[in-house]
């Protein structure tokens, strides 16, 4: 074996989300003089002509994720709508408190998007890891949380995040679905209707949610704008399946379950939270290996959904 | 209004103690109230004017300079200093941009306002007003923090004119600086001045410097 070339990109996909999210960006940002994008080397090379057109709007600022969270907060400041972007681990864990005190506690917001996800970069391990960005975004009162499951989803969240004026988390991943999925907005998108649970999955684990419940009688409903939650589409659907609910996310295992407990004060209801293990493999291999090892490949979900309806 | 440089020291003082932070009653105001009295172009009728100068407080501890600055040139009463820091005042040890009229950024935590900074030079720079500059103060204590290290070598090697940084130097970084903390801007391709803290021509002067390709960052030395 030899090392990939590229971590991020795919041999397999010619058109991955990062490529989506930089060609779009870049045509957002010829149009919208508000718009800034904020980068730390990692894809700079894909905004070449866009920081020689805009240099104050494109800028990179080399291997500093503290100058990038602080620059871009910096912009907002000034009444630009930044877009800052690296491997997820840098941007979100390594300045976190940034990402704290240089948008909210500013009272301004921006638009952050990551690559490398979970575990992208298999054989660069868990240093390219994060799959607790999620969960630390849920310790910040209003942000957004978009997990696209396809390059074609990229775009229309990409509008969306740069329209909105709250912050907008946007996790970008080299994991994908075979197709796209239009999602009306902030809604779950019921894919299949089953009696026995409802099973919502988030992003890029779709196809292996489909796969694995392919003979099971479960709702299936998908949706990759897992923040705000629509835990009210939710509750409706599982009314009709027993109050029995899987959650199956991308990135650390349980992250939406205090949403789900919140939603249900006032019912009884049966949760099963499938995601991302907490602890450190200490391996390498591939991201579809870790995903088994995870148990979120289509044989380890359907293991576990079955189990839950036993 | 013809406020006194006296009159400003006496507003700081009605929030301070000698216990609590008792520098601050003389080693920021000079350079704060020179900033404020005779550079920037902020208008406390206009305080959201977008062509206005900014001013980031990073070293937000002790802001009692500061607020007396804000206080004497109108931005908010001078009956704001006498409740400082209760429940229902919006002045606090580390002043929030959310609740007084005048402050750019909500600080408190050390390194945040030299990065913030350079994004908001570049803001103004992108959105034409290449009129209005950014000011930050850190103090020399601050500058342990590696964020400002990331923003200093990157400002300097955009020559990002529009940003100047004042270090209130009290010598009081545990570790020192060798060879001068201007030095670590110069090295980056900045201009430097080191001046007294208390000399007000000095201040100004280094304020008012022409610097038309790079940033500038003041010394402000205190050495009582």
């Amino acid at each position: 074996m030899v090392y990939q070339a590229d971590p991020l990109e795919d041999d397999l996909q010619p058109l991955t989300m990062r490529d989506a999210w930089a060609a779009h960006l870049s045509d957002l940002v010829d149009a919208d003089p508000r718009l800034a994008v904020v980068l730390a080397d990692i894809s700079s090379d894909m905004f070449t002509d866009a920081m020689k057109a805009h240099p104050d709007r494109v800028i990179n600022v080399g291997i500093r994720e503290q100058l990038l969270i602080g620059a871009a907060g910096g912009l907002a400041l000034a009444g630009m709508r930044p877009v800052a972007h690296t491997y997820a681990p840098f941007l979100i864990e390594r300045a976190f408190e940034q990402v704290k005190l240089d948008f909210e506690h500013q009272g301004t917001s921006g638009v952050l998007v990551t690559v490398g996800a979970s575990y992208d970069w298999a054989e660069g391990s868990f240093t390219h890891f994060s799959p607790r960005d999620v969960a630390l975004f849920d310790t910040l009162p209003g942000w957004r949380v978009f997990v696209p499951g396809h390059a074609a989803e990229v775009p229309p969240l990409l509008d969306r995040a740069v329209q909105a004026e709250d912050g907008v988390y946007i996790r970008l991943s080299l994991r994908h679905n075979e197709n796209p999925y239009a999602v009306p907005d902030g809604k779950l998108l019921v894919l299949r209707e089953g009696k026995r649970a409802t099973v919502a999955v988030v992003g890029p684990l779709l196809d292996n949610v489909l796969e694995a419940t392919a003979d099971l009688d479960v709702t299936v409903a998908y949706t990759n704008t897992p923040r705000p939650l629509d835990t009210a589409g939710l509750r409706e659907l599982a009314a009709e399946t027993g109050d029995a609910i899987v959650v199956v996310e991308p990135y650390l295992e349980g992250t939406s379950a205090w949403l789900v407990s919140r939603a249900y004060e006032d019912r009884p209801h049966r949760l099963l939270s499938l995601g991302v293990g907490r602890e450190e493999l200490r391996r390498y291999g591939t991201a579809a290996e870790h995903e088994r090892l995870h148990g979120l490949d289509a044989e380890g979900i359907r293991a576990r959904v079955r189990a839950f309806l036993a | 209004m013809d406020t006194t440089f006296e009159q400003v020291r006496e507003l700081a003082l009605r929030s301070v103690t000698d216990v609590r932070y008792p520098i601050v009653k003389t080693y920021t105001l000079d350079a704060l109230w020179v900033l404020y009295d005779r550079v920037l172009r902020v208008d406390p009728n206009r305080p959201d004017d977008p062509d206005r100068d900014r001013f980031l407080l990073s070293k937000g501890h002790g802001p009692s300079a500061f607020y007396a600055v804000l206080a004497a040139k109108g931005f908010f009463p001078a009956a704001w200093l006498d409740g400082i820091a209760t429940l229902e005042s919006r002045l606090g040890s580390h002043p929030d941009a959310t609740l007084i009229p005048g402050v750019e950024m909500s600080a408190g935590s050390l390194g945040h306002g030299l990065p913030l900074a350079v994004g908001t030079a570049h803001g103004l720079r992108a959105t034409g007003r290449t009129g209005s500059r950014v000011f930050v103060l850190v103090g020399d204590a601050e500058l342990d923090e590696g964020s400002n290290h990331e923003a200093i070598a990157y400002a300097g090697a955009l020559g990002l004119a529009n940003l100047d940084v004042i270090v209130a130097d009290n010598d009081s970084a545990s570790h020192g600086w060798p060879g001068g903390i201007a030095s670590r801007f110069e090295v980056n391709g900045w201009s430097a001045a080191t001046v007294d803290a208390t000399d007000h021509e000095a201040l100004y002067r280094s304020f008012t410097t022409a610097h038309p390709d790079r940033p500038h960052v003041t010394v402000a030395a205190y050495r009582p």
